[in-house]
């Protein structure tokens, strides 16, 4: 086990594990309750998978009636609830708790309505944010935001980070694509929050609630925008003589008027191994490279390629590859897409997520290089570049719990130095366990009871998802201020 | 008469705030006072205004950012933007013209009231945009929460929450938004004569095209003129005429559209904003009605006896009504009738005494109401800012 804190189990709870179990069976049936240590033992990480803690039980539901029930029973019973969609979270969202039950919304993932007209789609959460898509697909509609997880994570994980993707720049995140949500409180009442109307009066807890990283309740129905399919899409890679020039470019660009679907950067290192892996035919003497994308018919497409080109080349660009078919465009993000995975074939890695003023760029590589340099590490940066949002890849090797430690130490201090220069410690995984400790550098302590106080009016016996978010020593701190 | 507080900076907002909550005197909250009539009335010895906190203090037109001080002017707001080749993407909802209001709208009470214009339809509201607040909280503490990054999911979304709380969580000081650059140019489609449920249709079919229809608005037919039902497209001159071209051969089975070059589609999108054509009669109460596009014509139809003009934005999500002065602006028939088509309604015009008497906005579910009133007393837990502009409070 590593370095981030858990709370210690309550041993009143362990104590009543059967009791609690027994109680889960009534209102759940069947294979709905888990409770073997083998079977439990799937739920007992995400993705952050260097921490692990076995849940005293799961629960799935197949109805919004069965969420309400297991909530108003757990909450009743004073257990902790760790919400579950495909444990994808890359920040510890839905690591589990020794004295807490996971609710999963795995079983209920049918699409519910779907609204061509109205551009609008009603589904339950358990569906996969790429199962969303594939159900509309065939009409020339798609679900905007794309994480990289999105081949299994789900809607509700989505909702309850706030999640992003590659082509937000154009489309937005999770929440400016989310119209209506059924929403379970802790007391077992079903909450009906927007819908297919837009912009409800009233506060936007629709707005509040995503994001919230599963601390309020639970959300087992979502109203989606959807979108027609642009005419096309194509890519175009350029190359950089430096990590600079291709920064310049991106603010070049858009500083031009144009707002391409997605700005994709990758250094020196991250082409070297990607390329390596994908043979995506990536400029090997290039110190950075870009991918943009744009979309339209296919004259619209030349036309901003070709004014896209001119900044580029204007910012040093020397080399440019425009894709001309289907699959050379596939070939350009190959390589970017598999980045992660190329990754993890030669070394463990962090990702870190925090997000910086695009102008900053320069700057703040050269600081993650000093920062990886110090600690002896390497590191590959792989970001979306257009809204700032960087994903440094910092390796290490797993089996050494010095280099782990270090390489938690280094990622800190890179997401510390985002925040420095006017940025963020997340852009798009959320805090989680992973960044909880760091809230503090971000916030004063008046935003971060402000943000508690809003909790605690949802949940206010603190057990949805208790451990995440906040500082653990706060906690007990503003539970006494609220 | 009451008092007016207009505190230079966020510490005499706090200062203001803090007497409020020590003398236990509940304060009103405005910006400019443009959107006065918006809201239910509420009983205030003082009112706040930061209408002196005013300067545009970020401005990176390569990063898509821009802040400015709540007091700023919406228009000096843009202006500063456009200078940039910038713009707000909702473009901003302007209260003037339903009001018959010289007050000038500020950046805080656009945010306040998430006043969102036309484009809403494909570039999202207010809130979608925002990004970044500074507010005093009830509390009488100033907090921050996004930033000035597009892209943040760092602790919860109190910004949205923020945008579109009419000054009852807090006051806010400062705004960050995401912008976008202004279009090479813009031009619309005209069809004339479609009915409400065929217009509406035809709406529909233009915003599932691919080709980002930035307006989506139908007029129907009044005694001196047909009805219209007006598309927008704003892109480079040279996508403009093929996407327009593409757009009206979808739309054929609505008839030929006639083309507005950029100037006059600029005109009649800013009559559309204001809602312009419903308001003939001050004296007329105007209902705001958001309900699913696919509902929308059969809505106006069950309300016709009530309705003296109405019009449809949003792609037919955004129905406008103007009714003929009443006690209860027709509440009684029109609440329903929305509830049932699945909608939401708010009455932004009708004199105090009839926004007293009636709901103003869309009466919540009570398990809804308990979860608004929970977060609303964690903001403001003695109920000194604009108690009651929103929902009576228990």
């Amino acid at each position: 086990m590593s370095g981030i804190a858990m709370p210690e189990p309550d041993p009143r709870i362990l104590a009543r594990r059967d009791q609690i179990v027994a109680g889960l069976r009534e209102i759940v049936p069947g294979e709905g309750v888990i409770d073997t240590e083998d079977e439990r033992r799937a739920f007992e990480t995400d993705a952050l998978t260097a921490y692990r803690r076995m849940p005293l039980a799961v629960v799935l539901p197949s109805t919004t009636e069965e969420v309400a029930a297991v909530l108003k029973y757990l909450n009743g019973q004073g257990v902790p609830i760790i919400p579950r969609g495909a444990g994808t979270s890359l920040a510890g969202g839905a690591l589990p708790q020794e004295d807490a039950v996971v609710v999963g919304v795995s079983k209920m993932a049918c699409v519910l309505d779907v609204n061509l007209a109205d551009r609008t789609m009603r589904v339950q959460t358990g569906i996969t944010n790429l199962g969303v898509s594939g159900a509309i697909a065939h009409e020339g509609f798609f679900y905007a935001p794309d994480p990289s997880s999105q081949l299994a994570c789900t809607i509700a994980g989505n909702v309850a980070m706030n999640s992003g993707g590659a082509h937000c720049l154009k489309y937005g995140v999770t929440t400016n694509n989310l119209m209506g949500v059924t929403f379970v409180t802790m007391e077992g009442e079903i909450v009906e929050i927007g819908g297919d109307a837009m912009d409800a009066p009233g506060l936007d807890l629709l707005g509040l609630i995503c994001g919230s990283e599963g601390q309020f309740g639970m959300v087992t129905e979502a109203t989606l925008r959807i979108l027609p399919m642009a005419e096309g899409a194509r890519p175009i890679l350029f190359g950089f003589p430096s990590s600079e020039a291709a920064g310049a470019a991106t603010a070049a660009v858009i500083g031009a008027g144009i707002v391409p679907v997605a700005i994709e950067f990758m250094d020196k290192i991250a082409i070297d191994i990607c390329e390596d892996f994908a043979h995506a035919g990536y400029p090997m003497d290039a110190g950075a490279l870009l991918i943009v994308e744009v979309e339209g018919a296919p004259a619209e497409i030349d036309e901003q390629l070709a004014r896209i080109g001119e900044v580029a080349r204007a910012n040093g660009a020397t080399s440019a590859r425009q894709a001309t078919t289907a699959a050379e465009a596939a070939a350009i993000w190959k390589g970017r897409k598999s980045a992660f995975g190329a990754m993890g074939r030669i070394s463990d890695y962090i990702c870190m997520d925090g997000t910086i003023p695009t102008g900053r760029l320069p700057e703040i590589l050269a600081r993650i290089t000093d920062i990886c340099d110090a600690a002896g590490l390497k590191v590959a940066n792989i970001f979306h570049a257009g809204d700032g949002n960087l994903h440094p890849l910092v390796l290490y090797d797993m089996n050494d719990p010095v280099s782990l430690a270090k390489a938690e130490h280094a990622g800190e201090e890179i997401l510390l130095a985002c925040v420095e220069v006017g940025g963020c410690l997340t852009g798009e995984h959320g805090v989680g366990i992973e960044k909880r400790e760091l809230m503090t550098a971000q916030f004063t302590e008046a935003e971060l009871f402000q943000q508690m106080r809003v909790k605690s009016a949802f949940d206010p016996n603190w057990l949805m998802n208790p451990a995440k978010v906040f500082p653990l020593e706060l906690r007990a701190e503003t539970r006494k201020a609220a | 008469m009451t008092d007016l507080i207009s505190p230079i900076d966020e510490a005499g907002v706090e200062a203001a705030v803090h007497a409020a909550m020590s003398s236990k005197t509940p304060i009103a909250i405005r910006g400019g006072g443009s959107r006065a009539g918006l809201g239910r009335p509420i009983q205030a010895a003082r009112t706040l205004t930061t209408e002196k906190l005013t300067g545009v203090t970020l401005l990176e037109p390569a990063e898509l950012v821009a802040s400015a001080k709540a007091g700023t002017s919406v228009a000096e707001f843009e202006a500063e933007l456009a200078k940039a080749g910038q713009r707000l993407a909702f473009e901003p909802f302007d209260h003037r013209a339903l009001y018959g209001s010289t007050a000038e709208p500020t950046v805080g009470g656009m945010v306040a009231t998430n006043a969102s214009g036309p484009r809403r339809v494909i570039a999202g509201a207010a809130r979608d945009a925002l990004i970044g607040v500074r507010l005093v909280t009830g509390r009488g503490e100033t907090i921050r929460s996004g930033g000035r990054v597009m892209k943040n999911v760092t602790g919860y979304d109190l910004v949205k929450l923020a945008c579109g709380s009419h000054g009852t969580l807090g006051v806010v000081t400062e705004a960050t938004f995401k912008t976008l650059p202004i279009p090479e140019s813009e031009l619309s489609l005209v069809w004339e004569g479609l009915d409400d449920a065929r217009g509406v249709e035809a709406l529909c079919a233009a915003m599932g095209s691919p080709f980002e229809t930035s307006g989506a608005a139908h007029l129907p037919a009044t005694a001196n003129a047909p009805a219209r039902t007006v598309a927008r497209l704003e892109n480079f001159e040279s996508q403009l005429r093929y996407r327009a071209g593409e757009l009206e051969k979808l739309l054929k089975p609505y008839g030929a559209a006639a083309r507005l070059d950029a100037g006059a589609s600029h005109d009649l999108w800013g009559e559309i904003r204001d809602v312009a054509p419903l308001l003939g009669d001050a004296a007329r109460q105007v209902w705001k009605i958001s309900v699913a596009p696919s509902r929308a014509a059969a809505l106006a139809a069950r309300l016709g006896p009530l309705v003296a003009a109405h019009l449809y934005d949003w792609s037919g999500g955004l129905l406008w009504v103007a009714v003929e002065p009443t006690d209860d602006a027709g509440s009684s028939s029109l609440r329903p009738a929305v509830r049932e088509a699945r909608g939401h309604a708010t009455l932004v015009r009708a004199s105090d005494a009839v926004r007293a008497a009636v709901d103003v906005f869309e009466p919540e579910a009570p398990a809804l109401a308990r979860l608004s009133e929970a977060v609303t007393a964690a903001f403001d837990p003695a109920g000194v800012l604009n108690p009651g502009r929103m929902h009576v409070r228990h």
